[in-house]
């Protein structure tokens, strides 16, 4: 997935008419993960798989491995800290951004 | 069908009503109130099966009309004068997201002072607003405009939403003699509305997405090409509605043209009394023709062009006045197109019937007379505002 | 926290009808409340948008996060839009046109709600349109660069309210958008924050269930215009909760209802020293917000006896 805009470079050709948009969700394609200076990393043995920081997180993009650990997925994760402040059992750290 | 008296609101809404119409979402103001009443009598009555909004302003009004038509009902509203200027901004996102509301506009001058009288400065204020624009002259096409108005708009080539203006009072209280149509014969003309990306959970799409300035501009060519190919639909259209009317209309209509040096530009109701004029100067022997401007929106260069590049003089009237600037914008749409051309008329400009003031069958001929004059001294005058005292 | 077992993740429907990928601020709680209020509407649905914070992030052309029919117009018309589609349907699925109807949902920030589209609003509640309203109040214009609203608490420092040498910011009391709700005698309206995610998920199937109007205000903390660090917005709900600054309630048919209570309310000055915005107050200003907050948390719970 690339975080290249696509408006870029569009003829007024392309654009649907009344500049309609028909793939739902294609925001999804937006690499927010590059805004972050820390990011989100659990601890898997203090995590206990409550699921706090997914329904806290604002992106939304905080889901399940098939272990059933929960993970941000680096691609959106703006690194707010919100996971790591709500975690009960304080698994999730944040580490800075190189 | 027989020929009928009536009220021009009043048989344009007998227009909605063969139409359809879905919903209709509508605050009244003077001189549309009998449209949006005799409306609300036909809901309640059953013989219009629609949704009737008694929305709480214009604003709301025209925001209604685009959920509505977003969401593929046929959606109709009217407004007039101020209410047209309250929906001012809602009427561009009309246009430019593709939604065919239509509207009858009982044109009123804007306020100050406050004036519930007809004259064109409401449809002047929303010359750019992206919608296509027609003006009747007499109930008949009131009626006529506004079935052909769901035809255009909707079309699916075209998506765009239609006004049809009708002069307060003139048109919109006075009784005339007219002719409607028969269910069936509109059944045939009028195909049902849908919209290729109306609203629906089973094709979740987003409307009303914002543009950065690297994509904005395309979006306007695109609105602005499509809005004037939508003339290849409204000349059929027209086309059709002759077929089952009997009555045909064009961008431009001529009165007693075909010879004519000297011709007079009329849009709405005045056109009527001008032609009396005309008749009445042709019987001296004057070679005076009229045209009337029909499509206001888009524009009918080609048209106009054709019908006055013979002419040596040619008249406009205008029923709004920009103040301090080229003070009829009719006239000064029509100088515009007629700029590059090699051969033209002179065109020399005047206003009249500001806030329902009228202009009486003399006053057309002194008008045409003071036209060709000015014309023939050359120079800049002073654009003379019909009538006005002092 | 809600006295939940810890089994959050079977308690809420998995799937997001508001997609990751938006242009929300880091740590926005009103772009959560969205996601959430979005996940609880589910995929039947059809959304009037007002112009905000929310419909800009999330629609940059041709780019879009909804994943159900959306539809953004104009900044003060979100709940005429609304009306439109309501009554498109009705008449569509009368005429045989459409065989469902999708519930109408309007959103809007507080600027939209409670200023700029206060009478659409109202117009809208008055002709008993079935329309879910859904206010998310950031307490500030905030998407033009945090200008006042007049849901912008008392002291409270914005660009067009700002605290000076003349001035300790916003000198009016937030405007009471629930109490107006009510006025308009609609069935079902209630207040609810991110922070307690089941309460407002619960509350957005009530609404839903509602035939009729129904307006829900949602407080969503805003790190950029309250000025606190972005990790803190569920705090941030949550101390306006415990403090009574945001009283969580429901008004059922005119019948109010009190879903978080506290023996005690957290001092007020807990809530109000997290944040930027109300750095600039004087001890007595902080004192008078106390017992505004006092009275206005007392007349609630009269209107609980009632």
């Amino acid at each position: 997935m690339s975080s290249k805009h696509k408006e870029t470079g569009l003829t007024w050709q392309d654009i649907d008419i009344g500049c309609v948009i028909t793939s739902p969700g294609n925001a999804a394609q937006y690499k927010t993960g590059d805004w972050r200076s820390e990011r989100a990393v659990w601890n898997k043995d203090r995590c206990i798989k409550c699921g706090i920081c997914s329904i806290y997180c604002p992106e939304g993009c905080v889901n399940q491995d098939s272990e059933g650990y929960f993970e941000a997925d680096l691609y959106y994760c703006k690194g707010c800290g919100i996971c790591a402040r709500e975690c009960w059992t304080q698994a999730i750290e944040m580490v800075p951004e190189e | 069908m027989g020929m009928v008296g009536m009220e021009g609101s009043l048989a344009l809404a007998e227009a909605v009503r063969l139409a359809d119409a879905d919903v209709i979402a509508a605050y009244p103001i003077t001189p549309q109130t009998h449209i949006v009443e005799r409306l609300a009598e036909m809901v309640a009555n059953g013989e219009l099966n629609a949704e009737y909004i008694p929305v709480e302003s214009e604003h709301s009004a025209m925001s209604a009309c685009l959920g509505s038509s977003a969401t593929g009902a046929r959606t109709f509203t009217a407004t007039a004068g101020q209410g047209l200027e309250l929906m001012h901004e809602v009427l561009y996102v009309a246009s430019a997201m593709r939604l065919p509301v239509i509207m009858a506009v009982a044109n009123r001058a804007l306020s100050a002072p406050l004036s519930v009288w007809g004259d064109h400065s409401d449809a002047m204020a929303v010359r750019d607003c992206g919608w296509i624009q027609m003006f009747a002259e007499n109930g008949q096409q009131a009626f006529d405009l506004t079935l052909c108005a769901f035809r255009i708009g909707e079309h699916p080539d075209v998506l765009f939403p239609v006004m049809v203006h009708i002069d307060g009072f003139h048109l919109s209280h006075v009784v005339e003699p007219l002719v409607l149509l028969e269910q069936s014969d509109v059944d045939k003309f009028l195909p049902k509305y849908s919209h290729p990306f109306a609203l629906d959970p089973d094709r979740p799409v987003t409307m009303g997405a914002f543009a950065l300035p690297n994509v904005f501009t395309e979006t306007k060519q695109a609105q602005d090409t499509a809005l004037k190919s939508a003339m290849s639909v409204i000349l059929q259209a027209w086309q059709e509605f002759s077929e089952i009317s009997g009555r045909h209309y064009y961008p431009v209509e001529h009165y007693r043209t075909e010879d004519a040096q000297i011709l007079l530009l009329t849009m709405g109701s005045f056109s009527e009394t001008a032609m009396v004029a005309i008749d009445e100067m042709r019987e001296e022997g004057k070679k005076v023709g009229l045209i009337r401007l029909r499509l206001w929106r888009p524009f009918p260069f080609q048209e106009v062009r054709q019908a006055v590049e013979n002419a040596e003089v040619l008249v406009v009237l205008d029923r709004c006045l920009s103040y301090a600037g080229p003070p009829g914008p009719v006239c000064s749409e029509i100088k515009a197109a007629l700029y590059s051309q090699e051969k033209r008329p002179k065109v020399v400009g005047f206003i009249g019937g500001l806030g329902g003031r009228d202009i009486s069958v003399q006053e057309f001929a002194q008008m045409i007379a003071k036209g060709v004059d000015i014309a023939e001294r050359g120079g800049e005058e002073e654009t003379e505002i019909i009538g006005v005292r002092g | 926290m809600e006295s939940f077992a810890i089994y959050v993740p079977r308690l809420l429907p998995r799937k997001d009808f508001f997609a990751p990928g938006h242009r929300a601020c880091i740590g926005c709680a009103e772009a959560l409340a969205v996601r959430l209020v979005a996940k609880a509407l589910g995929r039947e649905v059809i959304i009037s948008n007002a112009t905000g914070c929310m419909e800009i992030v999330s629609s940059p052309f041709p780019t879009t996060s909804w994943r159900v029919p959306w539809i953004h117009t104009l900044f003060e018309n979100a709940a005429a839009v609304g009306s439109g589609i309501e009554a498109a349907l009705k008449i569509l699925n009368k005429k045989g046109v459409r065989t469902k109807k999708p519930k109408v949902v309007a959103m809007g920030g507080d600027g939209a709600t409670s200023d700029i589209g206060l009478q659409a609003l109202s117009g809208a509640w008055e002709r008993g349109h079935d329309l879910l309203y859904v206010c998310f109040d950031n307490e500030a214009y905030m998407n033009t660069g945090i200008q006042r609203s007049s849901a912008t608490p008392f002291g409270a420092s914005t660009t067009t309210s700002p605290a000076g040498k003349l001035s300790i910011g916003q000198t009016r009391w937030k405007k009471n958008m629930p109490a107006i709700a009510a006025a308009h005698d609609i069935p079902y309206v209630a207040t609810a924050c991110p922070s307690y995610p089941f309460d407002l998920i619960d509350k957005v199937n009530k609404a839903v269930a509602t035939a009729g109007p129904a307006y829900l205000h949602v407080l969503s903390p805003c790190p950029t215009g309250w000025r606190y660090p972005p990790d803190l917005s569920i705090r941030m709900g949550r101390l306006a909760v415990e403090t009574g600054v945001f009283p969580i309630y429901e008004i059922e048919n005119g019948k109010y209802k009190l879903n978080f209570d506290f023996p005690q309310l957290r001092p007020v000055r807990d809530y109000l020293a997290q944040q930027g915005r109300f750095r600039h107050l004087p001890e007595e200003e902080i004192e008078r917000i106390q017992e505004g907050v006092n009275r206005e948390y007392e007349k609630l719970k009269k209107k609980l006896e009632a």
